[in-house]
């Protein structure tokens, strides 16, 4: 077998869908109808899982470091909220779309400034466009509402027939569709020999210019993906929640977002997935503890992962159910998280 | 005329302070290739501890700015030793977080402990006020301020530049592996760096608490002035971080002052677009290997 078809089969196994990812999803559907009750922070967990995809998107397969990815993120909430408060899209599903196409359009934009330059500098021009975009939506108040935020905003119903309710639960299964769909199309990109180029661009951006790959355009395409699924997920939140606020744009919103796709553990898709519903969780422990002061435990979390070794972490936490698959199917255990973090 | 003056020198003098504040991550960010986002804790724990001082104990001043400096150190080094230094050769990717966790838990310990309202320092009455100076108005703790730093500036580049420690750390900068072949203890080397760099930004909380304002939101809402000085300014030498440190308070105060509307905006833009124009700083060679 020569080379080339031995990456291919590899690459098609494991883009196969495995009985666990099934499974996933199926429990995932699941919870809408266990917990009736609980629509609303489930809700906010799936906006948090599609917000932390599409991070993983760029850190886990370009290996970008972002810490402004609340950027798009603000821009796709700003823009649900406008084009609903002002009637011009009132369609929910429509809004979304050109919400996320308006951060696309961003992401396209600063894509060039972000694939100049190291890490350092990433990170510095990342930061500084949601601190700038942060400003400009407190200096146009007249448009964005200040400090104030977005007030009033009157969802449609979606296609015109499904109508939010005041228990969420059109906004959780409308959140969820929106989720899966967008997941099927990640995965599909991430398996393709576009989503391989940009981890051979990770692991090695020379080799991967020397091999041909055209690593500044891979990059622009998926920071601007990316940029779009921000968007989205912002959208989201404004639909879900009928406000957009200045807080959308906020440092800790990006850097929560880190923490949330380091927990889950990078470059397999579903670590922002997990990662949200575990950052969720401990949010509400802690500030069930101290109800002011939750931002300590949460720093003390991230101190705490860094130093023990995000691999090792996961090893650990991955250790029973390979035991279990092994015992049960006698084979080497399918679930592992890559090793190679950014 | 006059107010342009008053301006630059408030200018000059804010850009001073942010130099002392964030010289200290000049050495770490750019000599060490560390990327330490809680730099502000320091500079926070610094001022802190002189308001303590100063308003709850009743110590001088004068005599509460040394202590600002060595408790920062002492936290600094404390910290190096059982934290920082298993993170040295670890990925951008960790040092960012572990930096985020540790900002995000001096945030909130400090309003767990000091309360969440900004904190004054009580001034003696010699540094209050402004005097003429041929119709330039110029403030009595302006001017401290730029004496201070500029004396602190001068010493730093005297140490670095003519003195063996100055020259033992560019050694173990440039090359680690070769400076501790010939002798150096290059672990110590940067222990000793990273506390002076802390009890540097530590006296600068101090000096800031009445110009910048001290809360427990400092490590965050500087962080990025902090990193803007770095970034721009490279990090080959002193100077670089010193000017674009300047340029930065020159141009956040015209700013402010001039176009008040567009508030941070003007720093931001301008950020942008130099490190776009130079991504490796305005100064320097490499901002970052």
């Amino acid at each position: 077998m020569s080379a080339a078809s031995d990456v291919g089969y590899h690459a098609q196994r494991h883009a196969r869908w495995h009985f666990g990812e099934i499974a996933f999803w199926v429990l995932v559907l699941a919870c809408g109808f266990l917990f009736p009750s609980r629509y609303l922070i489930m809700t906010d967990i799936v906006r948090l899982a599609l917000f932390a995809m599409s991070l993983d998107l760029i850190l886990g397969y370009a290996g970008i470091v972002s810490l402004g990815h609340a950027a798009f993120f603000g821009v796709g909430a700003y823009s649900a909220g406008l084009l609903a408060l002002h009637g011009i899209i009132a369609e929910p599903v429509l809004a979304l779309i050109v919400a996320g196409l308006a951060a696309m359009v961003l992401g396209f934009a600063t894509s060039f400034l972000v694939i100049r330059g190291v890490d350092l500098t990433r990170l510095m021009v990342t930061l500084g466009i949601a601190l700038l975009l942060e400003a400009l939506a407190e200096r146009f108040s007249n448009i964005t509402g200040g400090t104030d935020g977005l007030q009033g905003i009157e969802m449609q119903p979606i296609f015109g027939t499904l109508a939010f309710d005041m228990f969420g639960k059109t906004g959780f299964f409308y959140s969820i569709a929106v989720l899966f769909l967008l997941f099927l199309f990640a995965r599909r990109v991430v398996n393709s020999p576009f989503g391989l180029s940009l981890r051979a661009i990770k692991n090695n951006p020379l080799r991967a210019a020397a091999i041909g790959i055209p690593v500044n355009r891979r990059l622009i395409a998926i920071y601007t993906l990316a940029a779009f699924y921000a968007g989205i997920a912002g959208a989201l939140f404004t639909q879900t929640t009928a406000i957009a606020s200045l807080d959308v744009f906020s440092f800790e919103r990006s850097a929560d977002l880190m923490l949330v796709l380091v927990i889950g553990g990078t470059g397999y898709l579903y670590g922002g997935l997990i990662g949200a519903v575990i950052f969720r969780l401990l949010q509400e422990l802690f500030s069930t503890i101290t109800p002011q002061y939750w931002q300590f435990w949460i720093g003390l979390v991230l101190v705490v992962i860094v130093l023990v070794g995000r691999e090792r972490l996961h090893r650990w936490a991955l250790f029973v159910p390979n035991l279990i698959i092994k015992q049960v199917a006698g084979r080497k255990a399918v679930i592992a998280v890559p090793e190679s973090d950014a | 005329m006059t107010s342009i003056l008053t301006n630059l020198f408030d200018g000059v003098a804010y850009g001073m302070l942010l130099f002392v504040l964030a010289c200290g991550l000049a050495v770490t960010l750019g000599l060490m290739n560390f990327v330490n986002l809680a730099h502000g804790a320091f500079a926070m724990a610094g001022g802190y501890v002189c308001m303590l001082l100063v308003n709850k104990s009743g110590w001088p001043f004068f005599t509460a700015l040394p202590l600002a400096f060595v408790s920062a150190a002492a936290i600094g080094v404390l910290l190096e030793r059982t934290l920082y230094r298993h993170l040295y050769t670890r990925s951008h990717l960790d040092q960012v977080l572990f930096s985020i966790g540790l900002t995000f838990m001096s945030v909130a310990a400090v309003d767990y402990f000091m309360g969440s309202s900004r904190v004054f320092i009580n001034l003696p009455d010699a540094l209050q006020g402004q005097f003429d100076f041929f119709g330039v108005g110029i403030g009595r703790y302006r001017l401290m301020i730029i004496v201070i730093c500029g004396l602190l500036t001068v010493a730093l580049q005297l140490i670095l530049a003519k003195t063996r420690f100055g020259s033992r750390l560019r050694a173990a900068v440039d090359d680690p592996r070769a400076a501790s072949g010939l002798g150096i203890n290059v672990p110590q080397v940067f222990a000793f760096t990273f506390a002076f760099g802390c009890g540097l930004a530590g006296l600068g909380g101090a000096l800031s608490a009445e110009i910048l304002g001290l809360d427990p939101y400092f490590p965050l809402k500087f962080m990025i002035y902090f990193l803007i000085v770095v970034t721009v300014g490279g990090s080959s030498s002193i100077t670089g971080p010193f000017l674009a440190s300047l340029l930065l308070g020159i141009g956040d105060v015209a700013g402010k002052y001039y176009v008040p509307k567009m508030g941070p905006f003007v720093i931001y833009t301008m950020m942008i677009v130099i490190l776009i124009w130079r991504p490796n700083g305005l100064f320097g060679r490499t901002a970052a290997r």
